[in-house]
Order: C-alpha cells, then structure tokens, then sequence
C-alpha cells in the first residue's frame, strides 16, 4: 500500500517539475519570443497561406471571439455530418453502424466542447475513419481554442491600455504546431512502446488457453490517446477508457497519462506569470488550486483504500481496498488520485468506473467539477479561476473599503455583473438539469419512449440521483466522465446534455475574454499604497473562500440528497 | 462573421491534413518498431496464438489461477465494468454468489480470507492481472486438482510477481495468462 501512495506523490511532483520549464516555454511561444522550436516557422507560414490567413492583422476581443465562434461552427458542422453517415465513408474494418441524430449531435458538441461525454461505445459507436478525423481531430482543436482564448486574456491583463490584442488565429495555430503536436508525438511514441497498439487492422482473435474464441478490438490507438489526455478532452478509444488494457496497458503508462493530462494546466498557470511578468501571482494561483486539489483528493484516497464498508460487513478481506470497478495495475490509490485529477482538470478520463467508488469519493468527484477551477482544462481553467478573482477582488475591495482594482484597471458594475452571472450559470445549468430529469424520472413522463425514464437508472435510491446530478455536473463543467451505470444514449439525455453542452462552454469562454478585454481598454492606474495586492497569500485564501462558499451553498442541499445521504445510509 | 468563415474553413481542412492524417500516420510508422507491430502484443504457446499479452482472458478452471469476475465475459470485443454503486442491494447479492462458488471450489479457504479482486468485477472487464494475494488464495486448490505440491506453486508465483515499479512506486503484480502458462509447462 504504501508504494501506491509514493506512486501518486511521485507523479505529482514529478509533474510540477516538468511544468515549470514548460510554463516558461509556452509563455516565450505566445510573447513570439526566440525557443528551439523555431524551425516550425516555415510549417506555420504555410498553413496561415492555404489557410488565406494574415497572422499579424491585430483583432481587438470582440474580433477575437467571432473567429473563435466561427472556426467552433464550422467544426460542428463538420463533424455532426461525418458521424451521421460514417456507415458509409471509409476505414470502417469492424462495419460500425451511423450514429443517431441525436448522438451524433451529442457527440458532436461534446468533443467540440473539450468534454467528451461519449454516449457511445467506441467499440461499436464510432468508426477509425470518425475517430481519427473527427474526434482525434476535435481533440487537438478544441485544446487549442482554450489555449488560444486564454492568451487573449493574458495579453489583455499584460498591456497598460490596449485595444489590440494579437491575432486570433495565430494563438491558435501555434498551440498546436507549438504545444500541442509536439507533445502528442512524443508521448504517443513513449506509448507504442509499452504496450499501446498503433494500427489500422481491425479487431485480431485468438482462441483461449481455456478454448474461448476471442475478438480483440484495437486501432491507432496510441496517437489518440496522447492527444486525448494532453488537450485534457477524455475521450477514450475503447468503451473502458483508460482503464481498458490496451488504452493503458502498465503502470508506466498510468503515469504518463497523470502527467499528460495534468501537464499543460499546470504549465499554463506558470506560463501566465512568465507572460505578465507576476510570477509571484502565478504562484499565489498555483497554491491555491493544490490546496483545492488536496482537500478533494485526501478523503477519496482514503475512502477507496479502507474499501467498500458493505463488503467488509460480509467478511470479505479488503488489503487492497474497494476493488469493484477498478485495475489491479493501478490499486486504488492511483484510480483515486486519477478520479480527482479527471474532475479537477476538465479531462473526464478514467482509469476506473467512478459509479463504484464510494459515496464520498462520488461526492468529491463532483465538487472537484462543481468548483471547476482547480487546475480546470486546457486553458479554460485559468479563465474560469479569473472569474472567481474578479468576485474576490470585488468583494474584498467591498470589506476594505477601496475601489476594487486588477492588473492596474477598475473594476466597476459591468465586470462584475459579466462574472457574476458566468458564475452562477455553472450551478444554474448543473441543478436545472437534475431538477428536469428527476421531474421527468419521477413522474414517469416519456414513457413511451425508447429509453423510459424508468429504466435510465442501474443503481437504485440515492445513489440513482446521484448518477443524474453526476451527468449533468460533468457536461456543465465540460469534463465528460460519468456515473456511467446511466442509460444516457437516448433522445433525452442526448439533447439535454447536448444544449448544456454549449452554454457552458461558449459563455465561460466569452465572458472572462469580455472582461479582460474591457479592463485592458481602461486607463492604467498605477500600483499605489492604497492597491489591494492580488498576488498574496491573503488574497489567495480569500479567492479560495470565494470558491468554496459559492459551492458549498450553491450545492449542498443536492450534494446532502445524493452522496451525503448514500454515505450516512450505509454506517 | 463572414469575414472569417473563408479563412476558418480553409484552416480546418489544413489542420485535419496535420492532425488526422500525418501525425497518426507517423505514429503508426514508428510503431512497426515496437513488439507487436503496432497491432498488439501476442503471446504464443506450442505455436499458436493463446492471447494478447495486456489483454485479460477466462480462466475458470480449477486447474487455473482464476482471473478477476467480469461484466463482459473477457470479451476483448467490447469492455466495461458493472457500474454498480457501492452498497446496491443486487450488487451485494452478486458479491455474495461468488463468495459462495469461491469458497466451494477452494474447500479450506475461510470467508475472510478472500482477497476483495476476486469477488468484484475490474473496470475494463479485461483485467490480465491478480495480485500476489489473490493467486497465493489459489494455491491450494490447484495443488490438488494438478497433483503438484504447495511450495513448487508458491515458487511459481513469486517467480512470476513483478514487484512495483523500481521496487517503489504502484502496486505489486501478477500477469494471470503468463503464470498460468508457465503452469501448463510445468507438466
């Protein structure tokens, strides 16, 4: 056991490590200073060419965000066609059916979104030709608009007073040729050779040592997964994710997933010291979201390792903690550490079925979603994080006295107003959602459909509510793990999800560039003796105050419904 | 808005050049290096294919080390787990029934004694591996239906544990195909 928690500890800081130099280097990338990765300037000058592109035209935030929104269509479009007549196209060796109207619109979205709810098998659901083209695909670009969507707001809170802020399009393509590809290839390199499969042969067979006749699935699966954890999206090739043997096949690979999908995130955090020279707020930043991370990860490790209490009442010896739902490779404490990680950073992977943890690591699980800003997704953490400082620094500009200010600009009623309703539109969607499907569940409306409500559920009581407000928890926050015992492949949840979907990725997306780019078209006011200082210890605790009374009162009462109740039920 | 579809379509269509059809391809390309070929690793027993090396199988058998309950059957063709909630009624029946085959397979073993893996099922459904615990619990059972002796299968075992990564980090593991070969070559 203990080698399991010197496992997690090792991944961790060996992540810091990492990120650090990669922080540095991501903000020279963006600042357009000189790296080692210049001799990709030839490859970026062709695709702004084919592409019709000027990659130094100046756009101001509004323009920024119409070229985000547009590229973010087309992308749609695009995919929401290739999944609905994938039966037809190419590269199909196992014949997987088309998707559905519905699922190929909630697929479509989910991926595009960063989230990756996968309402699919990827077995059965998809074929090589979507998951190459489109998912893998979506995976890079979406990663990608995060990135680039934040590098606007870093700009914005660099300049004194600025309406300018760089251009769209080459934040974007540098993320890729720059970041995101780069790291890709080497990790998918590092998986080939540990076990991953990397080809497009269909399913292999063998015949058992017992006599069982045994198809194997497989696919290229290593350069989807690389992508798939460092653009944080999720999504796995196969239905069991990273838990599956192909899609992480040691302990080795286990690490290097943790790392991958944590790895930007992180890096991003330094980066954005680095690009505003306040490496002392990035660090103020960095506590916060580890101590956030910690008080959810401490009681999961905790709760997966003592094991299952109602296995224990019937006399099962449980050393090796709750073992439904997991990989002896991993044991349960790196599944726990994995579970947290997936939900605080918006990846939605999982290396073991989070429906059979126990009731507090549900709990914790979904906070580490409700809160959504603890490390967060590629790029959009950060934004999302920027959300909770405009409040704080409001609120304790309010309790001081002083006129609140950031980076050197007012804060006055509009920003507020713009952070405050992106802050309660997380809970607002997350517990609409629930209180929709729980009405719709309880009143047994649509029970003429394909999927009666009454059967969505795979696990009775509290624990069923807590598969609802889990689904919706996740696509708010743009994660795309599940309670997966839930029946969501139908018209319901597809399309509910699917709307969710989008609200909450476009809006936490335009509000926070909106701010920035508001504030930065202020006049400059400079540091004077009467400045709240926002890169302190005291206003670190005060944003994490921010965060946890926003989500503890915005989500107790449900929190107290599902896992509180399951966990008390079962002393 | 129109100003900027033109060029948005023309870079989608660059960027699924790069990202969907030369970095997979690369890939693919270096994998032929790796063991396996890129197509997963096999393992080969008397000249035939008997399995993917990372891929779970059945092994119910008394004569086997048993591998870990599945919700798929070890249907390499899909995967999943049972997404069962903790303290879910059905569930706790389910647990209870391999309890009981368990114990009448390996007469002497007591309740308390079974290790958690092999009453629960594994997330992927194809998990290859047990620990060190969960195959010694068999050991006697397979001594007799082989006729083989307790310290030759407890040698076994612990030649075939792979302890945790540098001897630090992860748990201790055993390849449930690989030991149970090793098994038949003991014959």
């Amino acid at each position: 056991m203990n080698t399991e928690i010197a496992g997690i500890i090792f991944i961790f800081v060996l992540t810091v490590i990492i990120a650090l130099p990669l922080g540095k280097y991501i903000a020279k990338v963006y600042l357009g200073e000189r790296t080692w990765t210049d001799f990709l300037k030839p490859l970026e000058r062709g695709i702004y060419k084919l592409s019709g592109i000027n990659p130094n035209e100046e756009m101001n935030w509004k323009q920024h965000l119409k070229a985000l929104l547009t590229i973010n269509f087309v992308w749609f479009v695009y995919a929401f066609f290739m999944l609905l007549f994938q039966d037809k196209l190419p590269m199909n060796p196992d014949g997987n059916p088309a998707q559905t109207p519905d699922l190929a619109f909630n697929t479509a979205i989910s991926f595009l979104v960063n989230c990756n709810l996968q309402h699919y098998s990827g077995e059965t659901g998809v074929t090589y030709l979507t998951q190459i083209f489109v998912l893998a695909f979506l995976q890079f670009v979406s990663a990608a608009t995060g990135m680039a969507a934040l590098v606007v707001v870093f700009k914005a809170l660099k300049e004194k007073t600025a309406t300018q802020l760089g251009n769209f399009w080459q934040y974007f393509v540098k993320s890729i040729t720059r970041i995101l590809l780069p790291i890709s290839i080497l990790l998918a390199i590092i998986f080939t050779f540990n076990g991953m499969p990397a080809s497009f042969e269909g399913k292999g067979q063998y015949v058992s040592v017992q006599g069982d006749t045994v198809n194997v699935s497989r696919g290229p699966v290593a350069a989807y997964v690389a992508i798939k954890h460092l653009g944080t999206n999720g999504g796995g090739w196969f239905a069991a994710n990273s838990a599956h043997p192909l899609e992480n096949p040691s302990y080795i690979t286990n690490i290097v997933e943790m790392l991958a999908q944590t790895i930007i995130p992180l890096a991003m955090i330094f980066a954005f010291g680095f690009f505003i020279k306040r490496r002392k707020f990035a660090w103020v930043i960095f506590g916060v979201m580890t101590v956030g991370m910690l008080c959810l990860l401490i009681p999961t490790i905790i709760s997966e390792v003592n094991g299952n209490p109602a296995l224990t009442k019937m006399g099962i010896m449980q050393s090796t903690g709750a073992m439904e739902g997991k990989e002896v490779r991993f044991g349960p404490a790196a599944t726990a550490y994995w579970s947290i990680v997936t939900t605080v950073i918006s990846t939605g992977s999982v290396n073991g079925w989070h429906d059979s943890t126990m009731p507090i690591s549900g709990m914790m699980q979904m906070l580490a979603m409700m809160t959504n800003a603890f490390y967060g997704g590629c790029g959009v953490g950060i934004l999302n994080y920027f959300i909770y400082i405009i409040i704080a620094v409001f609120i304790a500009g309010l309790m001081v006295g002083r006129t609140p200010e950031f980076m050197g600009h007012k804060i006055e009623a509009r920003e507020v107003k713009i952070a405050a309703i992106i802050a309660l539109l997380h809970p607002f969607l997350i517990l609409a959602g629930t209180a929709l499907s729980s009405y719709v569940l309880s009143h047994n409306l649509g029970a003429a459909w394909a999927t009666p409500p009454g059967n969505w559920l795979n696990n009775p009581g509290y624990h069923g509510f807590s598969e609802m407000l889990y689904e919706y928890t996740s696509a708010t926050a743009n994660n795309g793990s599940g309670f997966e015992g839930l029946t969501d492949n139908n018209v319901f949840w597809n399309v509910t999800t699917g709307i969710i979907l989008i609200v909450s990725r476009f809006l936490p997306i335009i509000g926070p560039v909106a701010i920035a780019g508001i504030l930065a078209q202020k006049r400059f006011v400079p540091e004077s003796a009467g400045t709240l200082r926002t890169d302190t210890a005291t206003f670190g605790m005060m944003t994490f105050a921010v965060i946890v009374i926003l989500a503890a009162l915005s989500f107790f009462p449900s929190l107290a419904l599902g896992p509180l109740a399951e966990y008390f039920s079962m002393l | 808005m129109k100003k900027y579809l033109l060029p948005a379509v023309r870079l989608t269509v660059v960027m699924i050049v790069l990202v969907a059809v030369m970095y997979p391809l690369l890939i693919v390309a270096v994998a032929k290096m790796a063991s396996g070929k890129g197509d997963g690793v096999t393992v080969s027993h008397n000249g035939r294919v008997v399995g993917f090396a990372n891929v779970g199988q059945k092994f119910t058998e008394d004569k086997y080390f048993n591998s870990r309950p599945s919700t798929v059957d070890y249907n390499a063709a899909g995967s999943g787990g049972s997404n069962k909630a903790a303290a879910n009624a059905d569930y706790l029946k389910t647990v209870q029934e391999r309890i009981d085959t368990f114990l009448a397979h390996n007469p002497g073993v007591k309740k308390e004694q079974i290790p958690a893996e092999l009453v629960t099922a594994s997330a992927s459904g194809l998990d290859p591996h047990l620990s060190p615990e969960a195959a010694y619990i068999q050991i006697a059972r397979i001594a007799g239906a082989r006729g083989m002796t307790i310290p030759q299968l407890t040698a076994l075992v612990d030649k075939h544990t792979k302890g945790p990564l540098l001897g630090m980090f992860g748990p201790a593991t055993i390849n449930v195909l690989e030991l149970n070969l090793a098994l038949d070559n003991l014959k």
